[in-house]
């Protein structure tokens, strides 16, 4: 499975004005792979993944998906390419209901037109129940928690780590390839982080998602990466598996600066 | 034995208990949990006893079973009441729910600041009289002219949505208004549009053709009554139109609207293509404006610029507002809530009974059932009386004028507020604006205080609406208007039928 490149970032450069976020990036994400980019804050990280999601485009550079480039392209059409993200700060769509949130993200690899609609054709039907069973079994994959009663209550009565976990569940929802989880462990309790840890395995042992994700908890980084990326003011300073970043001196005085004072 | 006998019947209770507690921690989470979180806002909700029962059930009934309810009720009317009168009204407030239901589409699930809306509803009327009336001589027949109307309307607005096609909030709502008044300077100089007469300016078109379909005309009168035919027409066309849009909501489309007014962001970035929505909401949305434009053009024979102005979009929002944004239920009840206060409140007669209902209404609805109530009814109701005595005392031409209400309402009224044969010029001035102070001055003070102040605003409100706001209904009727969007505004601001709304958690 692993060994096809599925995403390739060649010499990145993103600069807004004079300041430059990222430059030069060269990144790859192998098909089955789960990849962690770390980095202190203002490192270019969720720049990294606005880039990818199409959010901005490049300045200099080029993105490839599946072999495809995809840069400037619009965010809704690199979506239904197959790459779906989560938020590092939530945006659901609190006023609509749980199960909603999730039926809403199946609209690219949906059909059905307004007219279709208005006249409740047989296909419009079977899609309308494709779409509904589709968003039962993403919630699904969370066990109990999303499950039941939650599904009609709307999304702001749900509590944080429910929240970011049915984000996964509506960015899973598109369909994807490949998944772009922007701290899915920020604000979680150990037992949650924990919990989230284990997930983003069953993410890609099960649901065969290859993933790159941003996270500042070591302790997640180390308990699911393949291998771990890091930056520093837009730029790549190590890559590798865990052990051989977290050692490595650049990583550890772009954390800790150059004081002296970092020691063991 | 008996030792074990013993202490089981000692123990069995404690066991039952423990057991209770258990089975009791497994249904209702423990607090602080999520689940416990996520079970407060029903519990909030749910209301016990025998009107919460009977709100469960009357949530439980579907949508069409309402619909089909209210329609009924709605075609009873004219067999009910043989009035043109009520008929003419029934109609024009079908209309406005017609503009609901679509101005519904682009701000309530679209979440778009459509200022010119009303442009529409006037593109709908004019096309209509074009198509059908001597203005170009063109007399297409109705299942043809209203179904281009539609078109003409749809395309509309795209062309006024593509120019804003990634404006937001306040910015697409300037271009909008723009678009609005840059229609009413065009139709009102219509009549030389480089020397030819186009819709016939100021003057309007006057030779709009009825209804009609195979050679033959639907009259809008029939023995010199309104035609009853013209509301069943319109009333068909509200059902219509009700479903299909509802349909719609309950769709991939309606959701994507609906994200797209969540979070256009995140919801480009799950694969919707927000742009493109917008401009289908704004499309449904003119749509709906324009037939429901065509309907009213050939129902009065006639259009002219000054129907499509800045009252009747004003109007239009209240009634979304009022109602609900979001929900089609709530904004219908809106467009009737509106559409009958605003006939009401023409007549002085009627108006004086719903001014004096609302008031007790608002005061039942803050103080409850309550002594303070009472205390505030007696205060107002002596209060008034003395100052009536006093004023009648000084010069009895203070208290001789009758107040233009009427009825038994206005002869009691006559005994206890002051109307002065002919007040002096700058009473009316002083004493509106002494009541906008006062009212202000109420929302900020506090308890007793404003239960004691609460009385001589009241005796006050009264004077001012004998006397400054009941001789002029036509401008009287929009100031209540007003009023009561603001104090709904307060105590639900997600409208009579409108969902909680959550902006930031």
């Amino acid at each position: 499975m692993t060994g096809t490149p599925l995403l390739e970032l060649e010499k990145v450069s993103m600069s807004f004005g004079g300041l430059a976020c990222v430059s030069k990036l060269d990144l790859h994400v192998d098909e089955g792979e789960i990849v962690s980019v770390i980095g202190p804050n203002g490192a270019g990280k969720t720049t990294l993944f606005n880039l990818v999601t199409g959010i901005y485009e490049p300045t200099e550079g080029d993105i490839r998906f599946a072999g495809e480039s995809i840069s400037g392209l619009e965010p809704h059409k690199i979506t239904r390419k197959g790459i779906a993200r989560t938020f590092q700060t939530l945006r659901l769509f609190l006023n609509m209901t749980v199960r909603e949130n999730v039926m809403a993200a199946a609209y690219g690899h949906t059909r059905a037109g307004v007219l279709r609609a208005m006249l409740r054709t047989p296909g419009q039907r079977r899609e309308e129940r494709e779409i509904r069973a589709l968003a039962e079994e993403r919630l699904a994959f969370f066990g109990e928690r999303l499950m039941g009663y939650r599904w009609d209550q709307p999304a702001y009565s749900l509590s944080y780590a429910n929240r970011r976990r049915l984000e996964i569940a509506r960015a899973t929802a598109t369909n994807p390839r490949l998944l772009l989880l922007d701290e899915p462990a920020a604000g979680m309790n150990p037992r949650e982080t924990q919990e989230i840890t284990e997930l983003i395995g069953q993410l890609r042992g099960e649901g065969g998602y290859t993933i790159l994700v941003i996270e500042h908890d070591m302790h997640v980084v180390e308990g699911i990466s393949d291998r771990v990326v890091a930056l520093d003011h837009g730029v790549k300073i190590a890559e590798g598996t865990f052990g051989a970043v977290a050692t490595d001196p650049r990583v550890v005085e772009a954390y800790l600066g150059t004081g002296g004072m970092a020691r063991k | 034995m008996d030792d074990r006998l013993e202490s089981d019947a000692l123990t069995r209770p404690v066991e039952g208990a423990a057991e209770a507690t258990a089975s009791e921690g497994a249904t209702s989470p423990a607090v602080g949990r999520d689940e416990w979180v996520a079970r407060h806002g029903e519990r909030v909700v749910r209301r016990s006893g025998r009107i919460g029962a009977a709100e469960q059930r009357l949530r439980a009934v579907p949508w069409w079973a309402w619909l089909v309810l209210f329609t009924a009720l709605v075609s009873l009317l004219p067999v009910v009441f043989e009035s043109g009168y009520v008929r003419r009204v029934s109609f024009d407030i079908v209309l406005y729910m017609l503009l609901a239901l679509g101005l519904n589409v682009v701000v309530g699930w679209g979440g778009l600041l459509d200022l010119g809306y009303v442009a529409f509803y006037g593109v709908g009327a004019y096309g209509y009289a074009a198509l059908a009336s001597d203005q170009f001589d063109v007399h297409l027949p109705s299942y043809l002219a209203i179904p281009i109307v539609v078109v003409i309307g749809a395309i509309a607005g795209l062309l006024v949505g593509l120019p804003s096609w990634r404006l937001v909030g306040d910015y697409l709502a300037i271009v909008t208004l723009f678009f609005f008044q840059a229609f009413i300077v065009f139709v009102s100089n219509s009549d030389d549009v480089s020397g030819h007469d186009l819709f016939g300016g100021a003057s309007g078109i006057s030779t709009v053709d009825p209804l009609n379909a195979f050679g033959r005309e639907l009259p809008v009168a029939h023995l010199g009554i309104f035609s009853v035919a013209y509301l069943y027409v319109a009333l068909a066309v509200f059902v219509v139109v009700y479903v299909a849009l509802h349909l719609v909501n309950d769709s991939r489309t309606g959701r994507a609207w609906r994200s797209s007014r969540e979070d256009p962001l995140a919801a480009n970035l799950m694969g919707m293509p927000v742009n493109w929505l917008k401009l289908m909401a704004f499309m449904f949305g003119a749509a709906t404006a324009a037939l429901t434009g065509s309907l009213f053009a050939s129902l009065n024979g006639g259009v002219y610029p000054t129907t499509f102005a800045f009252p009747l979009l004003i109007t239009i929002y209240t009634m979304v507002i009022l109602g609900g944004a979001g929900r089609q239920a709530g904004v219908v009840l809106g467009a009737i809530v509106v559409g009958v206060l605003l006939e009401t409140l023409r007549d002085a007669n009627d108006a004086q009974y719903v001014f004096y209902a609302l008031v007790l209404l608002g005061l039942v609805g803050t103080l409850r059932l309550s002594r303070r109530l009472a205390a505030v009814l007696v205060g107002v109701a002596v209060l008034g009386y003395a100052i009536h005595l006093v004023a009648g005392a000084i010069d009895s031409a203070w208290v001789d004028g009758t107040s233009p209400g009427g009825g038994w309402l206005g002869d009691a009224l006559t005994h206890w507020t002051v109307v002065p044969t002919e007040p002096a010029g700058w009473i009316k001035p002083v004493s509106y604006v002494g009541l906008v102070a006062s009212v202000l001055l109420l929302t900020l003070v506090r308890d007793r205080l404003r239960i004691v102040l609460l009385v001589p605003v009241l005796v006050l409100a009264s004077f001012v609406w004998e006397n400054v706001m009941l001789p002029d209904p036509s401008s009287t009727r929009y100031v209540v208007l007003g009023a009561i969007l603001i104090a709904t505004m307060i105590a639900r601001p997600a409208g009579l039928l409108g969902e909680r709304r959550v902006e930031i958690v």
